[in-house]
Order: structure tokens, then C-alpha cells, then sequence
């Protein structure tokens, strides 16, 4: 027997906005217990919530990026469970009308191409974070508020790739609307999973199973290739699959049962009735999308199309948004791209690796960098020169005057290299001779002395040319 | 201080006149309070420190001979939030809660100058006509102290009537306000939805919740909705509608006003003392130059239907936060989280809450919000249309504010029958509209109050159809006796 | 929707609620609960099939906050009130259920 899976993703992106999606205390992580609380996230007797436009916003610019068809008139609806992280007892997210649905990526698979469509996406508020203990656990309402936007795709998903493929694309997409640091370690990108297999030709799907703990991409895609092959075992040997949550064992690469599902939870959803609706204008919608930062992969068709770089080199640049945005930065300025892109993955790159740092983090500034490059273009430093200019940027130096304050400036004048040329040569009138007898070597000699008269500033290009024209005079 | 015959008014002139401080007043408005209190119990607890304290500080920069309201005395309902002072909402669940905030509207009246005294004692989180099932106690009727004071702001109407003081703020989900107003022989306003900031209200039910006050006379009430109304920036359902000066058209008479009388607000159930009551109203708005003419609101007899779906389902949420973790009563015996939940709630909550907890619950679950929950909010469309078409050709709709006038303290009560007492006011929650009830007449001895619903927003006429009524007969300058029944 | 409710699914309900319900209490509640139901029969007698449903009369609409940071440093005084708290956590009695979203 033949299967086909479907899998289905629902996709928790948090927001890095200035406070919370109903509170104004602040979004930040790694403060002490309970400090970014107030009377709303505690929800406190008789106190409101309200909402950041921000987080709508986002919403929007999510949708925009996602293809997705933004919901004119949304409202809020009230989600009730009791779990001690969720002080309301109900969370407020987007039931009936989620912020945007319909939309779409296009992922690659081994060359193939293909549509992944989203069925909604909705904001939401994130609950606090419990820690358990022997006899007690123990609450920080610090996350609760938190804005986030749930991505639910569409079950066109077919093959663990395909969704490794999805999260990637998603990840890159959202990442570059810079709405989210979109992070799975970090926890700003959270992934839940559905599965289930059918025979070829069955027209209904097969029971779902709800897979947890995937905490990498690349666990996402170990857990469900794991999940496709129990589940065929499990309808081979004549069993039955049964709606369950499962859990991805990281150290043995399988999945172990967690819970099976009795019915339904019972949420009790309604209109959140202490926030009014939204009223989306197409005016608002379009004045975001004015504004929406150009996508990876259209970034990347430009860098290939326009400035001639590789496939691999426009791939690495739009690794993140940072990179991407700073090249640009640098074409705007007049750099060579070639040279910007060399830069940037090589020396930039390493950069930042040794230091562990984001971009952002350093002092390095597409003004400085271009400066930089010009300066080797038009032969005011020479490519070594280039490594120490390169130090001074990190640093925060300006390179012109880097160069200058260090006397760095290339001698490129005819004017002044012709006199030291021609004592070079009248004091070396034997490498003359052998140059003459064919010993192309006397020539790297000569250089060299020229060099050493000028402490290396020479340009080496304009000394060649013209030790040549004057030793064949 | 005894404030029976008085008004703000009056108490102002003699802050003003120097003929008493602030904090005298004060002083003497808690004893006269406490003494009353050992007959009616209108207060869960006075906050005689603070309101002393302020008093001192109002006298020290000295009363504002403009502003009436400085340095009056006022009294809050228990589930407004009080900072550091008892807010229970009549539960056992916050029995020690003392708030870290207050409220909007306490914070507006604190303000505005007045002195808050103490807190006033209510339905369990204000769910029930008579103010039996508080905590605390039950409250009583000034005017027959077998009888009850309505509710839920029982004791704040009751501390009203009783002369204790010559204002306290209220809420009213379903007639909270207006109910008691009429039980008591006094003035009570639950202005439009939205009109004043529900922040700091302890929620019963989010989308018909509204704050208001309870005063002596028509002006005083418009002097405090005065102070209490306005956009809040905490509060996202607040309107940013313009607020008018209510007092300003106060005195400009009904001539040529059209009053509706809908004959749905006159039928069966409705005593018929009540009845002739709102009918000799009616003949007095005639007398005064105003056309009153019959009109039909055929779906407000589905308001308690729909009420009592929607408000327990918004109830159940917004009390589910009361679960025993981050404030208020925790049982001491629970050996895990599910059982601090389950027993926390259930020593905590006593059985009018935990049967609309469990209506609400049930109303929302899967598979019977379509039939309950969205059939009620559909129904509540259509109330809202019938008062639409009325207010196309009238400026004010009159009816009674209860079917009866107080009811004994000691009869046994079902709840469908006390569900069915609030068919009068609830239609005017439901659609988000401003009501009043204004003291119109008596039944052996015990007040009946008529009830002036307007279009949204539109308090002003309200208060001077009002304001009218109160200048041309009698019914507010009767006192209550404070006495059992003979 | 007129059938009376049932001792089962008012325990249900009760549950849900995190309400306990005494032997005593679960008749009595039943009871009531199935005459209060009786009251929403009436709703039956009205046809809605053209009515869009109210859940709010506010007259607001697109109320929005601007993004903007704003700590009430309101911690103390929340720790201080609450029931059991633990090095600025709030204490609670051991989760056993480790199921919860």
C-alpha cells in the first residue's frame, strides 16, 4: 500500500514590539521575575485591556508578506482555560475573524517548486511561563501580553521536507518584514505540528497527530519523517491510528506518546466585548505596503539579475534582513556590488563570527564600508592596505581619514615616482643589464628597491608601468 | 449630618458660608451613617481614616465656591476599586482585597472633591435584584426595614434614602441602579454605554456594565455624571462623545416634548399601583405642555431571556480570573492546582454566581453558542431597533422602573421570579441606552419610581424631562421612616 | 433547546467552571438550571434569520494605543497582595497535569 501524507502547520511568531499587545508594559526578555507586569497582565479585578496599533500593524505587514488577504473588520474573541500562566483565565486572540487569511509562499523543493497556502493568521497575546518544582510551581507573568501572530498553513504540506522547506521560507519572509526576530531557540518562533497519512485515492484524511517539543527546524523534519513511518507501520500491521499528542525524543529521534485526545477541548470562544472592533482602511493597508521591505527572494533576483552576482553569493547576503539591507545601503552609495558582496561575506562575515556579534552590534556602516572600496578602486590603497583600513572601520574610524592619519595614502603620481624611478635605476645599472639579457627577474628586484625608497606606499600598477617604459626607453 | 431634605446644593452654601468644615461634615455624615447602619447595614465598611484625612486637606486649601462638589461626602459601591480600601463585591472570593488602584470614576469623584466614606454593600459581584446574597449581610429598606432595598446597588441606594449621604456611585448591568433608585424613593441614572469609563469596575457582565450615580435630586445626579463622564484612555469602550454640562438645559420644562408610553412596560406582571403611578406621570408631563402617546416595543419582552444568556456568559468568563493564584481568597487545604481552583471557587463564590457561572458556561459551550449565546445577541438586535424606531418620533420613552414597589425581605425567592422582576430595565442595558428612575409616586408607603429611557448620549434631556417631573410633584420631599412594618 | 438540562451535563458544566458540586447541591442545581434554560425557550418564538447579532453597543470603533513602553512598576504591589508568592513568583500548588497549551 501507498501513502500520502498531509501536514499540517500552525506557526507562533512573537513580536518585538515596544510593549505589550494589551498593556503597555514593556516587551523584554531576561528581566527579573514579574518586573514587566502590571494590574492588566495580572489580570487584576475590573482593570481593561487596549490595543497596541502596533500589533496590529504587524499583523498587517505579516499578511502583506505571507500574500494573504487582510481582514477589514476584525475583532478580538476570548479563548477560556485555567492554567496559572493565563491570568484572565481566557486568552484574547482572533477567533471569527483572524487578521488575515488566504495567503501563500512558494517554497523549493529538490528543484521543484510549489504554492503552500495559509489558511489564517490571527494576533494573539502570549501567556507568562510556569516552572515546576517537587511540591510548588511557580509563575512569572513577564512573557504575558506578549504579542504574537499564529500562521496557520493550509494541509497542502506533503513530505517533511516540504515543511522543513515551508518553516524556512517562512522564517526568511517574516524575518524580513523585521516584525519578528523569528528565532525557534530563542522562542519567538514556535512550531506546532499536525500529521496524518492516507492511502493513495482516500479522499478523506487520516487521523491527525499532534507532534510537540520540535524545537529546530531540523527536528521538525526528523519528527515527522519518524511520524510518516510509524504511522504506515502502524496501518500495515493492521492497526488503527489513534488522535494523540506525541512528543520528539532529541537524542533518539523518535516519537513517544504524550496523550491521547479525548473530544474536543472546550474553549467557549465570544466577542472580547471590552475592545471594540478594528476597522482596517484600504488606505492604512496601502500606506504598509508602501512601506514593506523588500522580500529575500525578490532581493535576490535583483542581486543576480541587475548586479550579475552568483545564485550562492545573493543567497548568503539575504541571510538576514541586516545583511541584505546594508548591501543595498552600499550599492546606493556607489560601491561595486562584486566588491560590496566579496566584502561582506568575507571579511564582514568573519567579523562578526569571531566577535559573536549582529551586524547592528558593530560600528561598521555601509558609508564607511563603500568609502572603503572606493579607495581600492581608484588605487588610493592597495587590497593589503585594505585589511588595516577594514580594522580601523570596526572601529569606528572614517577610512579617508583613517588613511590619511596613518599616511596610508598609495603614490600614484607619475610626478613624483619618475625621479626615485630613475635613481633606482642609474644605481642599479647591472639589473638594467640583465633585464635587457632577458632575466625577467631583475624586474621584481627593481620593484622592490622602488618599494623600499617609498616604504611600500608605491602603487604597484603605475610603478610597473612606468619602470617599464623607462627601462625600455 | 442628617441629609434628608438636603441637596448638594444646600451642603455647599453652608461649606462655602464657613457654617461647617469639610472635615466636620464629614465626621458627622460617618457617625449619622454608622448609627443608621445598625438598622439597614448599607455599608460593607467605612474608610473613616481617609476620608478624614481629605477632609482636613479640602478645608486647609479651602472649599471651591465654584466647584458644588468639593468637599461633599459620597459613598462607593464595593465592587469599584478603592486603592487600599476594602473592594469585595459583596464576595467572600474578595473579602480581603484591598485594591492598589483606584477606579476611574472613584479617582474622577476624588477629583472633583468630593470624600468618599466608605463602601456600599451589594449583590454578590452585583448579580441580584435585592442585595440579599451579599457577604456581608443583608441591606434594608429604609423605608420598611422588612423589606429589601433592591439591588445590586442595594446599600448604595439605601444609604441615599436613608439621609447617610447625598450621593453614592452605583452600577447597573440590568437595573442595578435604577431598581434600587426605585425601591428607595430616589434618583438613580445608568447613563449611556460608554458614557462613563468602566476601569476600575469589578466586571459582571463587559457589554452591559455602566457606572452611575444615586442622589436625592434630579440636579444633584446631573451634577455628578458631571464628574464621573468622559473618554478614558484605559478603557477602549468609552466614548469620546463630547460631554455637555448636564445641569445646563436642567430647568427648560417638556413643553412640546414627545414622551412614548409603551404599552409592553404597562401589562401583566406590572402591580397595578405601579400601573396608575406611571399613568398619573403621564397626565403630569400633559399637564406640563409634553405630547405622551402610546408606542409598542414588541421585542423588550425577550429581554430577560436574552439577558440572562448574555450576561451569565460574560459573567463566566470574567470571573474565571478569580481562581485562588494571584489575589483574593485561596482555599487553604488544596493539595494540588486542580483542587485549588475547584475549591477556592467553590468556597468562594456563593450560589446566585455559581448558577450564572454555570448558565454562562453552559450557553458558550460547544455545540449551544449558535443556540444560545448568537440567538441571544441576535434578539438583542432587534430590542435595539424597536427603541430606534420609538426614537425617530419621540424625544423620551416613560415607563415604570420595577413591576412592583419593594418586596419582603423574608419571602422565598426563585430565581425565575427574580429574573423576571428586571423586565423593565434590562431592554434598556441590552441596547446600551441611557435610563433613569425618578420617585413617582407610593404603595403603602413604599416608593415607585418611573423610569425615562433616552437615545444614546442624550442624558441631558433625561435629566430635564426629569427635572420637571421632580419640580411639579411632591414624591421626593417624603422621607422614609426607618421602621419595621406595623 | 427545550429539553430539560441533565445531572450530567450540569456536572459537566460545573467542571468546566472549576465549580464542585455536593450530592446535595447537584439536584438542586440541575433543578434550577433546567428552569432557568426554560426562560430561553421563548427566544424560539422570534425569527432572527435576517438579524445580524449585537455583542457590544459601544459607539467606539478602531480604538488603538500607540506602541509605546510604559512600566507602572506595579510588581511590589501586586507580589505584596497576592495569596503566596516565592522570590517574585507567584506560588502555586504543584501543576500535576502537565498537559496545559
Amino acid at each position: 500500500m501507498n501513502f500520502e501524507t498531509t501536514i499540517g502547520l500552525e506557526v507562533h511568531v512573537e513580536l518585538k514590539t515596544n510593549s505589550k499587545i494589551f498593556s503597555p508594559s514593556p516587551v523584554q526578555y531576561g528581566v527579573d521575575p514579574n518586573l514587566n507586569t502590571n494590574v492588566i497582565d495580572w489580570g487584576y479585578p475590573g482593570v481593561l485591556p487596549s490595543t497596541n496599533k502596533g500589533v496590529v500593524k504587524s499583523g498587517i505587514m505579516a499578511a502583506l508578506a505571507l500574500h494573504a488577504e487582510v481582514e477589514k473588520h476584525p475583532h478580538f474573541d476570548r479563548k477560556n482555560y485555567f492554567y496559572p500562566d493565563n491570568p484572565k483565565a481566557y486568552q484574547i486572540t482572533q477567533k471569527d475573524t483572524p487578521d488575515a487569511h488566504d495567503g501563500w509562499i512558494e517554497i523549493e523543493v529538490d528543484g521543484k517548486k510549489k504554492k503552500i497556502g495559509i489558511e489564517e493568521m490571527h494576533i494573539e497575546e502570549d501567556a507568562g511561563k510556569n516552572t515546576h518544582g517537587n511540591k510548588f510551581s511557580y509563575v512569572d507573568l513577564n512573557r504575558q501580553g506578549t504579542p504574537l501572530i499564529e500562521i496557520v498553513s493550509k494541509p497542502d504540506i506533503a513530505s517533511p521536507d516540504e515543511a522543513y522547506a515551508y518553516l524556512e521560507a517562512l522564517r526568511e519572509r517574516i524575518l524580513f518584514t523585521g516584525i519578528s526576530d523569528v528565532k525557534m531557540e530563542e522562542g519567538s518562533m514556535r512550531v506546532d505540528v499536525n500529521v496524518s497519512i492516507r492511502p493513495y485515492g482516500q479522499k478523506e484524511f487520516g487521523t491527525k497527530v499532534e507532534l510537540k517539543n520540535l524545537n529546530s527546524f531540523n527536528y521538525v523534519r526528523k519528527g515527522l519523517a519518524y511520524e510518516e513511518k510509524r504511522q504506515q507501520r502502524v496501518i500495515m500491521s493492521g492497526g488503527e491510528i489513534q488522535q494523540e499528542t506525541r512528543r520528539f525524543d532529541e537524542t533518539t529521534g523518535k516519537t513517544i506518546l504524550m496523550r491521547v485526545k479525548e473530544g474536543a477541548d472546550d474553549y467557549r470562544y465570544f466577542p472580547e466585548p471590552d475592545l471594540p472592533a478594528l476597522d482596517i482602511t484600504d488606505a492604512w493597508i496601502n500606506e504598509i505596503n508602501d512601506s514593506m521591505p523588500e522580500m529575500p527572494a525578490s532581493r535576490r533576483q535583483r542581486y543576480v539579475n541587475e548586479f550579475g552576482l552568483k545564485d550562492y553569493d545573493a543567497m548568503v547576503l539575504t541571510q538576514t534582513k541586516e545583511m541584505a539591507d546594508f548591501f543595498d545601503a552600499m550599492i546606493k552609495l556607489g560601491a561595486d556590488p562584486k566588491m560590496a558582496s566579496n566584502y561582506l561575506q568575507v571579511n564582514v562575515n568573519a567579523y562578526l563570527n569571531d566577535e559573536q556579534k549582529d551586524l547592528s552590534e558593530t560600528e561598521i556602516t555601509p558609508e564607511n564600508l563603500s568609502t572603503m572600496i572606493k579607495l581600492i578602486e581608484d588605487g588610493t590603497i592597495s587590497s593589503k592596505m585594505a585589511k588595516k583600513v577594514f580594522k580601523g572601520i570596526t572601529e569606528g574610524k572614517e577610512p579617508k581619514k583613517f588613511v590619511e592619519d596613518n599616511g596610508m595614502v598609495q603614490l600614484s603620481d607619475p610626478a613624483q615616482l619618475q625621479p626615485i624611478i630613475d635613481e633606482v635605476l642609474s644605481n642599479n645599472p647591472q639589473s638594467v643589464e640583465d633585464f635587457h639579457n632577458g632575466k625577467d627577474r631583475a624586474i621584481g628586484f627593481l620593484v622592490g628597491q622602488i618599494m623600499k625608497q617609498t616604504r611600500g606606499k608605491a602603487n604597484p600598477q603605475v610603478v610597473n608601468k612606468l619602470l617599464m617604459a623607462s627601462i625600455n626607453k | 449630618m442628617d441629609y434628608l431634605g438636603k441637596d448638594i446644593f444646600s451642603i455647599h452654601e453652608s461649606l462655602v458660608n464657613g457654617d461647617i468644615t469639610a472635615e466636620e461634615l464629614t465626621r458627622q455624615t460617618i457617625e449619622n451613617a454608622k448609627k443608621n447602619d445598625e438598622d439597614i447595614n448599607a455599608f460593607v465598611v467605612f474608610d473613616e481614616e481617609n476620608a478624614i484625612k481629605q477632609a482636613q486637606e479640602i478645608d486647609k486649601a479651602g472649599i471651591d465656591p465654584d466647584n458644588v462638589l468639593s468637599g461633599i461626602p459620597v459613598a462607593m459601591k464595593d465592587n469599584m476599586l478603592t486603592k487600599g480600601v476594602l473592594t469585595s463585591a459583596g464576595s467572600k472570593m474578595l473579602s480581603n482585597f484591598k485594591p492598589i488602584i483606584d477606579g476611574t470614576a472613584v479617582a474622577k469623584m476624588k477629583e472633583a472633591g468630593t470624600i468618599n466614606i466608605g463602601k456600599t454593600n451589594m449583590d454578590e459581584f452585583a448579580m441580584g435584584g435585592s442585595t440579599e446574597t451579599s457577604f456581608h449581610g443583608k441591606t434594608k429598606n429604609p423605608w420598611n426595614l422588612d423589606k429589601v432595598p433592591g439591588g445590586s446597588s442595594g446599600g448604595a441606594a439605601a444609604a441615599v434614602a436613608a439621609g447617610d449621604v447625598l450621593v453614592s456611585l452605583g452600577s447597573d448591568t440590568g437595573g442595578s441602579i435604577r431598581q434600587p433608585a426605585s425601591f428607595n424613593g430616589i434618583v438613580g441614572m445608568k447613563p449611556t454605554y460608554g458614557r462613563v469609563s468602566r476601569w476600575g469596575l469589578i466586571a459582571f457582565a463587559s457589554s452591559l456594565d455602566q457606572i452611575g450615580p444615586l442622589t436625592r435630586t434630579v440636579k444633584d445626579n446631573a451634577v455628578v455624571l458631571n464628574a464621573i463622564a468622559g473618554k478614558d484612555e484605559h478603557d477602549m469602550t468609552s466614548s469620546n462623545k463630547e460631554v455637555p454640562d448636564f445641569t445646563a438645559n436642567i430647568d427648560k420644562g417638556v413643553k412640546g416634548m414627545k414622551i412614548a408610553l409603551p404599552k409592553e412596560y404597562l401589562g401583566e406582571g406590572v402591580d397595578k399601583d405601579v400601573q396608575d403611578a406611571i399613568l398619573a406621570a403621564a397626565d403630569k408631563y400633559r399637564e406640563l405642555g409634553a405630547t405622551v402617546e402610546e408606542v409598542s416595543l414588541p421585542n423588550s419582552k425577550y429581554g430577560v431571556a436574552a439577558y440572562y444568556i448574555i450576561a451569565p456568559s460574560e459573567a463566566s468568563s470574567n470571573l474565571q480570573r478569580f481562581d485562588g493564584i494571584r489575589y483574593g481568597y485561596r482555599a487553604q487545604d488544596a493539595k494540588n492546582l486542580e483542587e485549588l481552583y475547584v475549591k477556592s471557587r467553590s468556597q468562594g463564590f456563593g450560589d446566585e454566581v455559581k448558577r450564572r457561572i454555570m448558565v454562562g458556561t453552559y450557553s458558550l459551550s460547544a455545540g449551544f453558542f449558535d443556540a444560545y449565546f448568537k440567538k441571544a445577541a441576535e434578539v438583542r438586535t432587534l430590542i435595539i431597533d424597536d427603541f430606534k424606531n420609538v426614537f425617530q418620533d419621540y424625544d423620551v420613552i416613560l415607563t415604570p422602573t420595577a413591576p412592583t414597589p419593594a418586596y419582603s425581605l423574608k419571602d422565598e425567592k426563585d430565581p425565575i421570579t427574580m429574573y423576571m422582576n428586571d423586565i423593565l430595565t434590562i431592554p434598556v442595558n441590552m441596547a446600551g441606552l441611557p435610563g433613569m428612575s425618578v420617585p413617582a409616586g407610593f404603595s403603602d408607603g413604599l416608593p415607585i419610581g418611573m423610569q425615562l429611557i433616552g437615545k444614546p448620549f442624550d442624558e441631558s434631556t433625561l435629566y430635564q424631562a426629569a427635572y420637571a417631573f421632580e419640580q411639579n410633584t411632591d414624591f421626593h420631599k417624603q422621607d422614609p421612616k426607618m421602621g419595621g412594618a406595623q | 433547546m427545550s429539553e430539560k438540562i441533565s445531572k450530567e451535563t450540569v456536572s459537566h458544566v460545573a467542571s468546566l467552571a472549576k465549580l464542585e458540586l455536593t450530592d446535595e447541591q447537584l439536584p438542586y442545581f440541575t433543578d434550577q438550571l433546567g428552569s432557568i434554560m426554560g426562560i430561553f425557550d421563548s427566544l424560539n418564538d422570534v425569527d432572527t434569520s435576517n438579524v445580524e447579532p449585537t455583542f457590544s453597543v459601544t459607539d467606539q470603533i478602531n480604538v488603538m494605543r500607540e506602541d509605546v513602553a510604559d512600566n507602572w512598576g506595579q510588581r511590589d504591589a501586586l507580589l505584596d497582595n497576592a495569596p503566596d508568592v516565592s522570590d517574585g513568583l507567584i506560588r502555586t500548588p504543584t501543576i500535576i497535569d502537565e498537559s496545559g497549551d
